[in-house]
């Protein structure tokens, strides 16, 4: 992720504005290389460590908790330039500032639990 | 060797890489969902005991917390001995954007005028972080997972769910981008 610089919140701010395909190109290769493995584990019906068949448990069904979610998800990615991962990434490259984002996103599920039962999912 | 590995690496090396770090958790039955570790920290700081959404058996995610700490320590190893020493190659349309937003394009990883406790200080840098943060963290669970849980896992599986939820990912950032930025800065 840092060599690639997908941790970077200027390539997040690129993304964004569609202005380079970059990004595009390894959640691109990610998902499509993501999509064949997975569907060849299940055609062979791979085994895990083990010896258990792996599985790929479906979502629940349902619209608003994901529309919904992700708007809020998106609107911090793009404030921050970082998701959970790059998150912690950057605090081990050395910006301490990070600490910060990661007591708000920390505040930010301990709110989702609380409010969880009275929000639409 | 390691100056083949300190140049910046392409998008389809890390595309690949990512699936690599999928395949390997889903072998050792596991999932690669890198949010829910903000949850076993909640519960670990012992939300439990107050709300039930906490109230799980953390221990049973302790994998994930090492992959946690290792995104630190992978993040340490590759600024301190890998880093590229070419500044990022950044589009011109999007340096020239965040110009006329006073922003400076420095070639480093992020920008270092905002990503320091002077900027953190103030009433702007305070939103950006903790508010930007808090959002994350609301809306990563609301949504049931971020974009290794959705973007990477749950596409790969095919869920329609996972689709809709990348699109809200993406509706939010360009209303950050677009919207909120331009009012910011």
């Amino acid at each position: 992720m840092s060599k690639s610089e997908a941790i970077s919140w200027y390539r997040i701010q690129e993304m964004f504005r569609f202005q380079s395909f970059h990004m595009f190109g390894i959640i691109g290769t990610a998902v499509l290389s993501g999509i064949f493995f997975t569907w060849l584990i299940k055609v062979k019906k791979g085994k895990d460590v083990h010896g258990e068949d792996i599985q790929f448990p479906d979502k629940e069904r349902s619209w608003k908790r994901y529309l919904f979610g992700g708007l809020i998800f998106g609107l911090g990615w793009a404030l921050t330039g970082a998701c959970p991962g790059p998150i912690f990434v950057l605090l081990g490259q050395g910006y301490a500032v990070m600490l910060v984002v990661i007591i708000g996103s920390l505040l930010g599920t301990y709110t989702y639990g609380v409010f969880k039962s009275k929000l639409p999912h | 060797m390691i100056e083949f590995i300190k140049q910046p690496w392409p998008w389809y090396i890390s595309g690949l890489a990512i699936t690599a770090v999928m395949l390997i958790l889903v072998y050792f039955g596991k999932s690669f969902g890198f949010s829910s570790n903000l949850r076993t920290i909640c519960a670990m700081a012992g939300a439990g005991k107050r709300v039930s959404f906490f109230n799980f058996d953390w221990k049973s995610q302790r994998w994930n917390l090492m992959f946690l700490v290792g995104a630190i320590i992978g993040g340490f190893i590759s600024s301190h001995w890998l880093e590229a020493d070419v500044p990022l190659a950044l589009s011109k349309a999007t340096i020239l954007d965040l110009q006329k937003m006073n922003i400076r394009f420095d070639g480093h990883i992020v920008p270092d005028q905002l990503f320091n406790w002077h900027f953190l200080a103030t009433a702007k840098g305070l939103f950006i972080f903790l508010v930007g943060g808090f959002l994350v963290g609301f809306g990563t669970r609301y949504a049931g997972g971020c974009t290794s849980g959705h973007a990477i896992s749950g596409l790969s599986n095919l869920q329609f769910p996972s689709l809709i939820a990348v699109v809200g990912f993406f509706i939010g950032g360009l209303i950050t981008t677009h919207l909120i930025f331009p009012l910011l800065f």
